[in-house]
């Protein structure tokens, strides 16, 4: 299941699971229709439980940036696991969106880094 | 080459098939004791190939068979053979150009060949029209414990 998580403002999307062609069309369409409904200033697609990435998902990133531009929204990408920061550094995504990384202290403080390209 | 040992599989083009292709790849392939990094270089090569066969060979008419030989070589080296019977590619050059998709419609990224050519050690294409597309990878895994090979 993809969970979406509406702020002001912003919109997180909580990706799980392999995404790959077969899973992307209904991905898609839950992420697109928030965003029509919502359109946020940013819009955070988070990989914490993605557990594999093909360039399927590398159309979905290249997909939402061009609707987000359309209206001057941002797209923010968090916590990619290395093999799918891999396939983001392969296809230049990297360069669309900014990528960052949580580290999971547990804590409940939670320290943002820019992952060094 | 001489084969240490073999996987042969074909199953129906349907895109629920691309996670059962790379899964029975790499599970085969664990044999030769690779990192988690060549493993995921691996699971994410033969996705692209798959997918590769599902969307642009068979244009997602799931009644076409694609076929996966794997072999285990000496020398640690990984073989994956992804064949199928589809349409086939005019112009090998340009599909496998990045960014370039033959199905611009769908939101591919036209990564696939890129994708496969970065995470392997050789790529293979050959591909005529009307006739199907195959692909074969070369993968050398280093950290092996020797047992296999």
């Amino acid at each position: 299941m993809t969970e979406l998580k509406a702020e002001p403002g912003r919109l997180t999307v909580l990706l799980e699971g392999e995404l790959d062609h077969h899973r992307m069309r209904d991905i898609r369409e839950t992420v697109d229709q928030a965003v029509h409904e919502q359109l946020p200033g940013v819009l955070v697609l988070d990989f914490r439980r993605v557990t594999f990435m093909d360039s399927s998902g590398i159309g979905l990133i290249m997909g939402r940036w061009h609707l987000l531009e359309e209206y001057g929204g941002v797209l923010e990408i968090h916590n990619p696991a290395p093999q799918i920061r891999k396939v983001l550094r392969l296809s230049g995504a990297d360069r669309l969106a900014v990528i960052r990384s949580y580290a999971a202290c547990g804590t409940g403080k939670e320290q943002a880094h820019e992952i060094a390209q | 080459m001489r084969s240490l040992n073999e996987l042969r599989c074909s199953f129906p083009a349907r895109s629920e098939n691309e996670q059962f292709a790379r899964t029975a790849v790499c599970a085969f392939a664990a044999q030769l004791d690779p990192t988690v990094e060549e493993l995921a270089d691996l699971r994410t090569a033969v996705s692209e190939a798959v997918t590769n066969a599902v969307v642009h060979g068979y244009r997602s008419v799931p009644d076409g068979v694609i076929s996966v030989t794997v072999r285990l070589l000496p020398d640690s080296v990984i073989y994956v053979r992804i064949a199928d019977k589809g349409c086939g590619i005019a112009d090998i050059g340009q599909a496998m150009q990045p960014l370039w998709s033959g199905a611009p419609g769908e939101e591919r990224a036209g990564l696939g060949f890129t994708v496969m050519q970065s995470f392997t050690d050789s790529l293979q294409v050959s591909s005529r029209p009307g006739t199907g597309t195959t692909v074969t990878m070369r993968k050398r895994i280093h950290h092996a414990d020797g047992s296999t090979g």
